[in-house]
């Protein structure tokens, strides 16, 4: 019996034991389930929860007409979620999908990437791709085929720069709290009408909370808040208007602003050469950004509101008004023009070597007579011009928030003693007279100024949007009517009348009044033509249409165009042309 | 065959009915942690296949009660040299699954011939130092361990089956303290061991397969790579964790209908099982388990003769190693060591093997008062 009570005392012992390790499961138990229940719970909620944002649509834009100009489509792209990344094999994942191994790794090892928000790996999947993909879905955990949603630019090139393009978010805007709910990977508007109005059209995307199993896929919906689609945005632009005066650039460099001088909307607003819109909105590549920002002919400058040249002969417009105003000249006044006048040791010739004869302002304006605007500068004196510039809207900016915007020289002996610390000279006010010298202007202004002149002098802002009230002038030029009806007369005789400068805007169904210029490169008096592009003359037009009620005013600016007569005032006949055709065919329909 | 009315008065009902829990709860939890993430969805059947194994788990444990143990012993060489013979078979022709070779095809049915080893193992054991007088020498001793031990330890690991293989040594070391060991032994035994471990614990990892050193580093620091080898400790700990004490609710728990939590129904069902009941359902089924162990080990002192005694006993610390690993290692406080929970975890051969190993322990303690009759 002794060993039957040693073995009982052995089992006891082994009882005992038996209860303390139980004792220690339940204590851990308890660890787990009472203790840090709550953070388990939290996890396993993780585990199974995901929240799936659904884009929002962009607003469409719009032309004035009602004309679509970009479209949005959907595609598929192949993404992964950073919360299944160590569950990757990026080989096989990068042969499965077809790119470089060495892209997916510099995606996926970014840093600051939220856990839930999918990486793109690659975009615009093709049906097969899809279906190789999802075939093979249970290998790559995190794996998943979102549909996202891709602007089109249905014009391309046309309008470009107005229009603009989207765009991954800057580092600066990363860091913007203004951009905070924007996920990192969306596109947002980068420059023209889909940056200055990305708010409205941006919209507010939804969000799907599903519950996944642990390959990531979606096993219920729990929870859906839909997107909100971005708000339309009807544009003032006319793209008939547009794409006729971009296509009449053929490739040269320049610039068009076309205004509604009732209301200063932007019917049209070229800047020559542009870029495809739709490789940004496609996610540029670093080659094709490269080649972009350094092509020499510079597609991504906005001329319209950047280039300041002087803006030549079409500046007569202001000398006259101002002579005119002062009581200086009036229709009467004649000046003999012996193809120059003598100053000092100086010689300022008119364009036309033999001379103009006896001409009145009429005829000075139409064949751009320059002896009889020196004579003009002479007695109206530096300031004066200048002061009448400044009414019109030269030498400050238009305000039209476009973009950033030179503002031109505009100068007078204030401005020439506090930039050159020196007086002004007689030979200058000559050379200002004719638009020559140190004023400039951008085509903007230019388009401003021609709209100004051709409405009454009301001044208007120039804007983007297609207002349904007209918005009210930001101000007035104090011009007697008088004055404006005699030089709006002598640009109808610019393009309409023999000897006229303008002659090729002419059209025969709408009546056309304009004015040339041309922006001398280097002071020699040479046909342009003969000289090598870089130092031709720039040529500039400007334009109002039709002269009885102005619907249209307008400024054309080609670098290295030669004469504005020759080379801007075509272009603007086709823009011109293509704004009433649009209009014929609207009330066709 | 005689039915003696002794026989059903003395039925062991307490242990029957614990091991019918058991498994009742073992089928309704691989119900709940193999159901379809989606209502529709196919159900695969382990469910049922279990009900059928249970079915058969209960005439064998029926059969193995009606005969006396002590019938056991007779024919425990015999079985031995089966046994082995199985083994050998197993690394010749046995079907590979999971990186191991532990299968072998009948038909339609696959079994495990370790899992019935185990009890062979545990028979054979029992008869031979049931026959020896007094405490062990040292000629028992090693005669015992190299032709019982030794060689089924050697097949095992080739497998690799390390769970079952260090099932055995345990039972062996276990059953052979139990018996009395002559001190000379222990001592030696200590001596032997100390020697050696530096020896054995380099040819041991060098020995492992990548996975099972994975799993070892895993249990070191779970958290080290949440996704890769530690993703069974850390999803096993948020299934549990997630239970809180009222748990989740049964067919509620979502670590394992979607798949976070491997081997959900076989050896991780304990945490299926914690995050649909939670603190007090998990409770109560630890307590199952004590009662059946402490009942094991009440039968143990109570068999009518020492092979009953150390049968009892072999078979009880089987079960309570599997029981502590497993559980040990879903709460986390273990290594990872593919070994199921006795009854509750699916797997055919094992549960039949279990009731079988239950029956003996019904038989013995059904029989304790045969001697005095």
């Amino acid at each position: 019996m002794k060993t039957e009570g040693r073995a009982s005392e052995r089992i006891l012992l082994i009882s005992y034991i038996i209860i303390a390790l139980f004792s220690l499961l339940i204590l851990r138990l308890w660890h787990l389930q009472i203790l840090q229940g709550k953070e388990y719970r939290k996890l396993s909620e993780e585990n199974m929860l995901r929240i799936v944002r659904i884009p929002a649509p962009r607003g469409i834009i719009y032309d004035r007409n009602g004309i679509p100009l970009v479209k949005n489509s959907p595609y598929f792209c192949a993404s992964l979620i950073p919360e299944n990344l160590k569950k990757v094999d990026v080989n096989a994942l990068s042969g499965l999908l077809g790119i470089n191994s060495n892209e997916v790794t510099e995606k996926i090892s970014k840093k600051n990437l939220s856990p839930y928000e999918p990486i793109k790996l690659k975009e615009r999947l093709t049906f097969k791709e899809i279906a190789a993909i999802e075939a093979r879905q249970s290998d790559f955990p995190g794996l998943i085929i979102e549909v996202d949603i891709s602007r089109e630019y249905l014009y391309g090139n046309v309008g470009a720069h107005v229009i603009g393009y989207l765009g991954k978010l800057t580092p600066s805007q990363y860091k913007s709290p203004e951009f905070r709910d924007v996920p990192s990977e969306a596109f947002i508007g980068q420059w023209g009408a889909e940056l200055l109005f990305d708010k409205s059209l941006r919209g507010t995307p939804g969000e799907r909370i599903i519950e996944v199993d642990a390959l990531g896929r979606e096993i219920r919906l729990l929870q859906e808040k839909p997107s909100v689609k971005g708000e339309d945005l009807k544009m003032s632009i006319d793209i008939n208007l547009q794409k006729a005066a971009e296509d009449a650039f053929a490739g040269r460099a320049g610039a068009v602003v076309a205004l509604r001088p009732d209301t200063g909307e932007v019917l049209g607003l070229v800047s020559s050469p542009s870029f495809d819109p739709n490789l940004f909105a496609r996610g540029i590549s670093y080659k094709q950004w490269m080649e972009l920002s350094q092509d020499k002919k510079l597609p991504m400058l906005n001329r319209a509101l950047q280039s300041q040249y002087p803006p030549g002969s079409t500046f007569k417009i202001v000398t006259a008004i101002a002579a005119i105003e002062e009581g200086l000249i009036n229709t009467e006044t004649k000046v003999d023009c012996r193809g120059g006048i003598n100053y000092g040791k100086w010689r300022f010739g008119c364009w036309r070597k033999e001379g103009h004869g006896a001409v009145s302002l009429h005829r000075a304006l139409v064949e751009s007579c320059d002896v009889f605007f020196y004579e003009a500068g002479r007695r109206l004196g530096i300031d004066r011009i200048s002061d009448y510039a400044y009414k019109l809207g030269l030498g400050t900016s238009t305000g039209s928030g476009l973009g950033r915007e030179r503002s031109g020289v505009m100068p007078n002996t204030k401005w020439k003693y506090e930039k050159k610390r020196q007086t002004w000279y007689l030979g200058e006010t000559f050379n200002v007279a004719i638009g020559q010298g140190y004023v400039s202007a951008t085509p903007i202004q230019m388009a401003q100024l021609m709209s100004t002149v051709a409405n009454g002098g009301y001044i208007y802002r120039p804007t983007i949007l297609k207002a349904e009230t007209p918005p009210p002038p930001v101000g007035k030029a104090d011009i007697k009517p008088e004055t404006l009806e005699i030089v709006k007369r002598a640009l109808w005789g610019v393009v309409n009348e023999p000897g006229g400068t303008g002659g090729a805007a002419r059209l025969s169904t709408i009546s056309v009044g304009g004015k040339t210029g041309t922006a001398q490169v280097v002071g020699i008096r040479k046909a342009s033509h003969l000289l090598p592009e870089m130092f031709r003359d720039h040529a500039w037009f400007v334009a109002f249409a039709p002269t009885e009620k102005p619907e249209v005013a307008l400024s054309v600016f080609v670098e290295h165009g030669g004469h504005g007569g020759g080379a801007a005032a075509p272009i603007a006949k086709l823009a011109i042309e293509g704004y009433f055709n649009n209009l014929k065919f609207k009330m066709q329909n | 065959m005689r039915i003696d009315r002794r026989l059903i008065k003395n039925f062991d009902w307490i242990t029957f009915s614990l091991i019918i829990l058991l498994t009742l709860i073992g089928i309704m939890t691989i119900y709940s942690a193999t159901r379809p993430p989606l209502p529709g969805g196919e159900h695969p059947s382990y469910y049922i296949r279990q009900i059928y194994w249970l079915l058969l788990g209960v005439a064998a444990l029926t059969l193995i009660v009606s005969f006396d143990y002590t019938w056991l012993g007779r024919f425990s060489y015999p079985l031995y040299i089966t046994g082995i013979i199985l083994l050998l078979l197993v690394l010749i022709t046995g079907r590979t699954g999971m990186g191991a070779q532990r299968w072998l095809n009948m038909g339609p049915l696959s079994f495990q011939p370790s899992e019935l080893f185990r009890l062979i193992f545990i028979i054979v054991i029992s008869r031979y130092l049931s026959s020896v007088h007094g405490n062990i020498g040292i000629i028992s001793m090693l005669r015992a361990f190299f032709i019982l031990a030794f060689i089924p330890f050697l097949l095992l690991v080739r497998q690799p089956d390390l769970g079952t293989a260090m099932v055995l040594i345990i039972i062996f070391l276990s059953i052979s303290l139990a018996k009395g060991l002559q001190k000379k032994i222990v001592a030696l035994f200590i001596i032997i061991v100390a020697i050696s471990i530096p020896f054995l614990g380099h040819i041991f990892w060098e020995g492992l397969k990548d996975y099972q050193k994975n799993r070892l580093v895993a249990f070191m620091e779970p958290e080290i790579d949440p996704s890769g080898i530690g993703y069974h400790i850390n999803q096993s700990k948020v299934a549990i964790g997630s239970g809180g004490f009222l748990g989740k609710g049964y067919m509620n728990g979502t670590q394992g209908p979607l798949r976070f939590l491997p081997e959900k129904h076989t050896d991780f069902i304990f945490a299926v099982f914690a995050e649909e009941w939670g603190f007090w359902g998990s409770f109560f089924l630890l307590f199952v388990y004590l009662a059946l162990i402490l009942r094991g080990l009440d039968t143990t002192m109570k068999a009518k003769d020492e092979f009953g005694r150390f049968l009892a006993m072999g078979i009880t610390f089987m079960f309570s190693v599997y029981f502590f690993v497993n559980v040990g290692m879903t709460l986390g406080v273990m290594p990872v060591v593919g070994i199921p929970l006795p009854f509750m975890s699916y797997g055919g051969t094992a549960l039949l093997s279990n009731f079988i190993a239950a029956g003996i322990v019904i038989n013995i303690r059904t029989r304790r008062f045969e001697l005095f009759y």
